[in-house]
């Protein structure tokens, strides 16, 4: 008798499924439902609550017309480059120093890994404190008597977005590090010990050997990254505050004060439903290629 | 097969049962407290600095005299945002607290979705009508409904002056812009900061009310900040008063981005810098610094703008309760107008009360002035909602108002683009 395995359940598979349905159905309900809840308030006219009338696409050709949203999105593309591209540079340098000296690692790896356990807030209000010209680094240089030196950025329109991509790379370089130390530690060593005996030297053993087999690792990177930027909110509250003006504000400061503190709650969900589209380009590709590996 | 299918509905319908027996369970209980307390109300509010908690307690000890309890519910956070939150979340699971402070047009909204109380029989009794200015009203009423307690009125267009920075220059107090300029620009040249500002939305959204007054007189301001007449917002005169605006932005320190009001009013106190442009609570950070009106600090109103008021008026909004609690909800909007509680909490507050019959006789030259103001600008038809506090125009157009000055004041715009940019946003907003 042939058994269709694909309907087969074991005890021990029955109850892990009992036991995860509640977290299913929380999910469903507090997730799913309030993602299909926001995309349905976006086609809305919703102002100070939601409402159920209709309005079509408005909201979305709305949001494009505001400059305020052309800034927030300009803000996030300068973010989440800069923030991904430096902290994964600079965290996989790291990664490779610390790889090379072993007896250093349990100095160095909690070092640069204790910022992640900040919270962002905290380090929000302590690079606003730094970085006021008042009495942050530009003060101390004055008083040790560098009277011509000046870092007034987060004062400076155009330059304070700048200074959330500072705060935030310091504070994730550490956690970078720690990903790609792991995918240091997994590499082949046939590999690498057949190219040193070749006579490769050490930049063409990281280039060539080294980080090519670091594929993975870039993805978590990339990925976690990707969504830290695109969601960023305590540190840039914190930080900047959105401002001066209005210079540094992004897309979920813009949805949190259009949603809660501006009454057009249309536009603050047309604005999470477009942070959730940017996103999904994001991950989607990321989650196709994991579940294909699973399937090979 | 069929056993996973059963299981799995039998999962789920207890896991769903348990759901709404816990939320049923909880509604049980509330209602429980509700049936014995109900001489309790439960004010929402974000008063709690020391000054404003002690000039709320008078209330509370009023009520108690009245046999009623009151529960506590601040939300931290000027200007409100928080509490505005919560109350969301809590008007759409149903609890409403009886009572919420609220501002300006943000009234107007909750009425509109039909959540208020009314309050006519209580506000016939004690003729509401007739001491309360026409201009309050507005946010006071919703189609000809008693929907709030108006507490005070704060006024947004006055200056403050340390005197002896003015008397050390010889610097009179200045009644036109030009003199206000030139005011300045003695004072930038002895070496100290002429405007102590605080870079923040709101605040230059303050003095962007005073100067639209006085670069265009009260009805600029009525047909542009009240009545969002495009054509007025693109003329040539909103263009000079964001002129206006950057000669101001000349004046200030570099590091003022961020910074805090009550940081600013202290520039002045401690004589680092001559004047601040800010509302009357502004006096409260004097005051508690031991200064004197008159003496210490001086206040007038923003050159050219006398004899018209910019306000802004903290109010308690009923929510339409259980029958149980409308009495004590009444009682509190009794207390909350009558000529006492208001007396107390203004001289306290540094607002002027809500009602313009009552005597001034325990308040200071700063405060006798700004009632006086306030009672002729009412009779004048010159008192005007303060659209930098939100009542002016809605939530969305005094924002949309906010993103522009701002923006303007840091630089980001010319005068000319900023008067375009301003009417384009402004007519966004109200779509």
């Amino acid at each position: 008798m042939i058994i269709n395995n694909k309907w087969r359940i074991s005890k021990d598979d029955l109850t892990a499924r009992f036991v995860l349905l509640p977290t299913i159905v929380l999910t469903l309900v507090f997730v799913y439902a309030f993602i299909i809840f926001t995309i349905i308030i976006s086609f809305t006219n919703s102002k100070l609550m939601p409402t159920f009338s209709w309005v079509g696409i408005e909201n979305y050709i709305r949001i494009f017309q505001l400059s305020h949203w052309h800034t927030a999105l300009k803000n996030m593309l300068i973010f989440s480059v800069l923030y991904i591209g430096i902290a994964t540079v600079l965290g996989l340098f790291l990664a490779i120093l610390i790889d090379w000296s072993r007896s250093g690692e349990h100095i160095f790896r909690p070092i640069y890994l204790y910022p992640m356990a900040i919270s962002f807030i905290v380090t929000g209000t302590a690079w606003k404190w730094f970085l006021d010209p008042g009495i942050g680094l530009e003060k101390i240089m004055h008083l040790w008597g560098f009277a011509e030196f000046s870092f007034n950025w987060i004062k400076n329109a155009d330059r304070s977005i700048y200074t959330i991509v500072i705060a935030a790379i310091w504070q994730v370089t550490g956690y970078v590090m720690v990903i790609f130390l792991a995918g240091l530690r997994g590499i082949n060593h046939a590999t690498v010990e057949s190219a040193v005996v070749d006579g490769a030297n050490a930049w063409k053993l990281y280039t060539r050997i080294i980080i090519p087999q670091l594929g993975t690792s870039f993805t978590s990177v990339f990925v976690i990254l990707g969504h830290m930027a695109i969601k960023s909110y305590d540190l840039v509250v914190a930080l900047t505050n959105g401002g001066p003006g209005r210079a540094s504000e992004m897309p979920s400061t813009f949805m949190y004060s259009y949603t809660f503190t501006r009454n057009q709650m249309g536009i603050g969900a047309t604005s999470a439903v477009l942070m959730l589209a940017i996103f999904a380009i994001i991950i989607i590709p990321y989650i196709r290629n994991t579940v294909n590996k699973e399937g090979a | 097969m069929k056993i996973k299918i059963v299981s799995l509905m039998l999962a789920l319908l207890l896991v769903g049962t348990s759901i709404f027996a816990g939320g049923a369970q909880d509604q049980g209980q509330d209602d429980s407290m509700m049936e014995k307390v109900s001489n309790n109300v439960e004010v929402l509010h974000w008063w709690t600095s020391g000054g404003e908690a002690a000039a709320l307690n008078v209330l509370k000890e009023d009520l108690e005299k009245k046999g009623i309890s009151w529960t506590d519910s601040p939300v931290a956070g000027g200007g409100g945002e928080g509490a505005m939150t919560v109350l969301k979340s809590r008007a759409v699971a149903g609890n409403p607290p009886v009572a919420v402070q609220m501002l300006g047009f943000d009234i107007i909204d909750w009425a509109e979705l039909g959540l208020l109380a009314n309050l006519n029989d209580v506000a016939e009794k004690e003729n509401w009508d007739a001491v309360i200015p026409d201009a309050l009203k507005g946010f006071s009423k919703y189609n000809g409904v008693w929907v709030a307690a108006p507490v005070n009125i704060h006024s947004t267009n006055w200056v403050w002056a340390n005197k002896k920075m003015l008397d050390d220059l010889g610097i009179s107090i200045p009644e036109t812009w030009d003199e206000f300029v030139m005011a300045l620009e003695k004072v930038k040249a002895s070496g100290k900061i002429a405007l102590a500002h605080g870079g923040q939305a709101w605040q230059d959204a303050t003095v962007f009310d005073s100067i639209v007054i006085s670069t265009g007189g009260p009805e600029f301001y009525k047909k542009t900040m009240i009545d969002l007449d495009d054509a007025a917002l693109r003329s040539d005169m909103m263009v000079e008063a964001f002129k206006r605006m950057a000669v101001l932005r000349s004046f200030v320190d570099d590091n003022f981005s961020g910074r805090d009001w009550n940081l600013a009013s202290s520039m002045v106190i401690e004589g680092q810098a001559a004047f601040q442009i800010m509302g009357d609570w502004a006096k409260g950070e004097f005051k508690n610094a031991g200064q004197v009106p008159g003496e210490d600090f001086v206040a007038f109103r923003f050159p050219e703008t006398q004899g018209t008021v910019t306000f802004n008026a903290d109010q308690f909004v009923m929510f339409n309760v259980d029958e149980s609690q409308q009495a004590a909800q009444k009682e509190l909007a009794s207390s909350i107008v009558a000529p006492g509680f208001q007396i107390a909490f203004n001289l306290v507050k540094g607002s002027v009360p809500a009602r313009t019959d009552i005597s001034d006789a325990e308040f200071d030259i700063v405060g006798k002035k700004g009632m006086k103001d306030l009672a002729e600008a009412s009779a004048n038809g010159t008192l005007f909602g303060s659209m930098a506090h939100g009542h002016g125009a809605p939530a969305s157009v005094k924002n949309a108002l906010y993103d522009v000055v701002t923006s303007h004041f840091n630089g980001m715009y010319t005068s000319e683009e900023a008067a375009a940019e301003l009417a384009d946003a402004i007519k966004s907003a109200q779509m």
